[in-house]
């Protein structure tokens, strides 16, 4: 098969480093990965582009690339399954991270936030005589985060990193859960209190951006979310985030549906001047073209019998929550 | 062709003009539309939050609803859609699904697991087809271009959606703008976060979402964007103004919910559309298609 790859070099030793495209075509075996395609190239074709990988085999991490635009184990991706109709696709490095060269970028920003979650286990008391133990179902729980093997893929296409280099990230917050699940951690609420903070768990758009590309079936955002519950659950309630979720629960279980009108003057507080005059501008332009929710909201009717419903949910939840394998994931 | 009818809270809050443009699009193309109208809220993702199980809880009890009546669901929110077909998934399990119709029991309702959630947007493409479409277009959109604004919930998780079922799927605003005459304009983001889930919470972000989508969709050319999601509409659309303060520069990129665009090509009054009520005016757009400006 005659394919052409459309790579998206950088040099930075070029006189004026500039990002150009640079197209290659070759020809490979339907079973090639993209990886072996570009080993090629710069074994055959072009020595000087500049790319990283190690096990090829999916399990380093180190191969993370944009094919077509998504972040992908370039390893682990069939070139017969990316090209288009004219047998061509496109390579380019990771997104929010700093570009070294071509095609490897620098992970350094990355490493730092992995640093800040504090990935290692923080047990209280004094120690065990023997080993730490913890129940296996718990640690069957985990393996599903222990499989990241940090290539950065969730990383590079994070929609809240696009626009906010502060957000400590995908990778590192599920790496961040793998310690506040683990029941031999014995700073569960001091963690989740500092992942509370700004550039943490409220941050993240729920976009599931990372759970789409990680190659790994980490499915960071899940984890994300399963630390809100558990922050909540363990009486962390003073962040807009909180506030917002716990005040649209309280809403739907009035009425059966979303109060609109209500929903930010509760989250922020009917005395939170400040933020209430902030969204002012924005009520005044949007009332005069009708475009509001009506102020007399009307509840779904027979209310009655889904509040039954609404509260009997809420309350087997509360056992359901006990058990460490009750938040279902995508896999 | 007849399904359950999924509204959604936000398309008679917040988007007041999406309920009646969509169901105005449903009878011109023949869709019988049965609403569920003691449905609750999907959550939006956002209960799920706090509670997942207990918003599983509150879709299982809609996906009975529409068993009940033996018809898949209609939604015209991708935020609806993809927050149904999360739970519609984690409840493929029949233990877990077991559990969610414990809690449904006192209402007399249960979930066997079969329910069908598809937004307008497939089902005009899937089920009525865009040869149908074509034939019926009577104002074409010719030489308007449209950016396609997915967002991400109609988007990802892909193997959730059906996407390995639909391929088709990934093109499906792109097919449909051509259909109804129209030119659709590639830009970065089409699938990117709207910044919506996060407006209470980051503004900064989530107004910066705004500010890049819309600035890379009016700089290659976009007459108009187009979006199958109300809440993305919410951002794009309510908060543009303070993202062209961000961007010290003008955009005033009209943002369409996709049954108005729809509607527009099949000839429905733009009254019924509701266009007049946008924060960021249409008229540039109906102009543009040689009509007269209309009002609310
Ligand atoms: S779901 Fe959250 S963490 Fe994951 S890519 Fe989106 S914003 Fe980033
Ligand atoms: S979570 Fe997945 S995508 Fe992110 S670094 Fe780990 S393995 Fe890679
Ligand atoms: S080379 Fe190791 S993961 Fe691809």
């Amino acid at each position: 098969m005659r394919i052409t790859i459309k790579v998206r070099r950088f040099n930075p030793e070029a006189p004026k480093p500039q990002p150009y495209w640079q197209d290659y075509t070759l020809e490979v075996t339907k079973t090639s990965t993209v990886l072996d395609a570009l080993i090629r190239i710069r074994e055959e074709v072009d020595e000087s582009l500049a790319l990283r990988c190690s096990c090829r085999s999916a399990i380093c991490g180190s191969c993370a690339m944009r094919i077509n635009g998504h972040a992908s184990l370039a390893c682990k991706t069939k070139v017969s399954a990316v090209v288009d109709a004219h047998n061509t696709l496109t390579v380019e490095p990771m997104g929010n991270l700093p570009v070294i060269k071509d095609l490897v970028v620098d992970m350094t920003p990355h490493w730092h936030k992995v640093r800040a979650v504090e990935p290692w286990l923080q047990p209280v008391g004094p120690e065990p005589q023997g080993e730490y133990l913890a129940p296996n179902e718990a640690m069957l729980h985990l393996a599903g985060v222990m499989n990241c093997i940090m290539c950065g893929a969730c990383v590079s296409d994070c929609t809240v990193l696009e626009v906010d280099s502060n957000f400590l990230g995908p990778a590192a917050l599920a790496k961040a859960y793998r310690f506040v699940a683990d029941p031999r951690d014995g700073m569960t609420k001091e963690r989740l209190a500092k992942y509370n903070a700004y550039g943490g768990i409220w941050d993240c758009t729920r976009c599931y951006e990372c759970v789409q590309v990680c190659p790994k079936g980490v499915a960071p955002m899940d984890r994300i979310m399963a630390m809100r519950e558990r922050a909540i659950g363990m009486g962390l309630k003073d962040t807009y985030g909180a506030r917002h979720t716990l005040a649209f629960e309280e809403l739907v279980e009035h009425s059966g549906r979303l109060d609109e009108l209500r929903l930010p003057l509760k989250t922020f507080g009917y005395t939170n001047i400040p933020k209430l005059v902030g969204l002012l501008p924005i009520a005044l332009r949007a009332l005069p073209k009708q475009k509001a929710p009506s102020p007399f909201h009307k509840p779904i009717p027979e209310v009655k019998s889904f509040q039954t419903t609404f509260r009997k949910a809420r309350q087997a939840a509360e056992t359901e929550r006990q058990a460490p394998t009750s938040q279902a994931h995508h896999g | 062709m007849k399904f359950a009818f999924y509204p959604g809270c936000v398309s008679r809050g917040g988007c007041p003009e999406l309920y009646p443009s969509a169901v105005a699009v449903a009878q011109k193309v023949g869709l019988d539309l049965q609403e569920l109208t003691g449905a609750s809220c999907t959550g939006a993702g956002v209960l799920q939050e706090s509670n997942l199980f207990l918003g599983d809880c509150l879709n299982a009890r809609t996906f009975a609803m529409a068993e009940r009546l033996g018809l898949p669901i209609l939604t015209i929110c991708s935020t609806c859609q993809g927050v149904m077909a999360q739970a519609r998934y984690r409840l493929q399990d029949e233990g877990y699904r077991q559990k969610v119709n414990a809690v449904l029991a006192d209402e007399g309702l249960v979930y066997k697991g079969t329910v069908e959630v598809k937004h307008l947007l497939w089902v005009l493409v899937e089920d009525i087809g865009l040869e149908k479409i074509r034939s019926m277009v009577v104002r074409p959109l010719t030489g308007l271009r449209v950016a396609p604004f997915y967002g991400c919930y109609i988007v990802r998780p892909s193997k959730v959606l059906g996407y390995d079922e639909h391929a088709e799927r990934l093109q499906a605003l792109e097919r449909l703008i051509e259909a109804l005459g129209g030119e659709p304009v590639d830009f970065p983001g089409k699938t990117r976060c709207c910044g919506f889930p996060i407006l209470t919470i980051n503004e900064r972000n989530s107004v910066a979402m705004v500010a890049k989508h819309t600035w890379d969709a009016k700089e290659r050319g976009a007459d108009a964007m187009v979006t199958p999601c109300p809440l993305c509409h919410l951002n794009l659309d309510g908060y543009q103004v303070k993202a062209m303060g961000y961007l010290k520069d003008r955009i005033d990129l009209p943002i369409l919910h996709l049954p108005q665009l729809v509607g527009l090509a099949l000839g429905i009054d733009p009254k019924t559309l509701r266009l007049g009520r946008h924060l960021i005016a249409v008229a540039p757009v109906l102009d543009k298609l040689g009509k007269v400006a209309v009002k609310a």
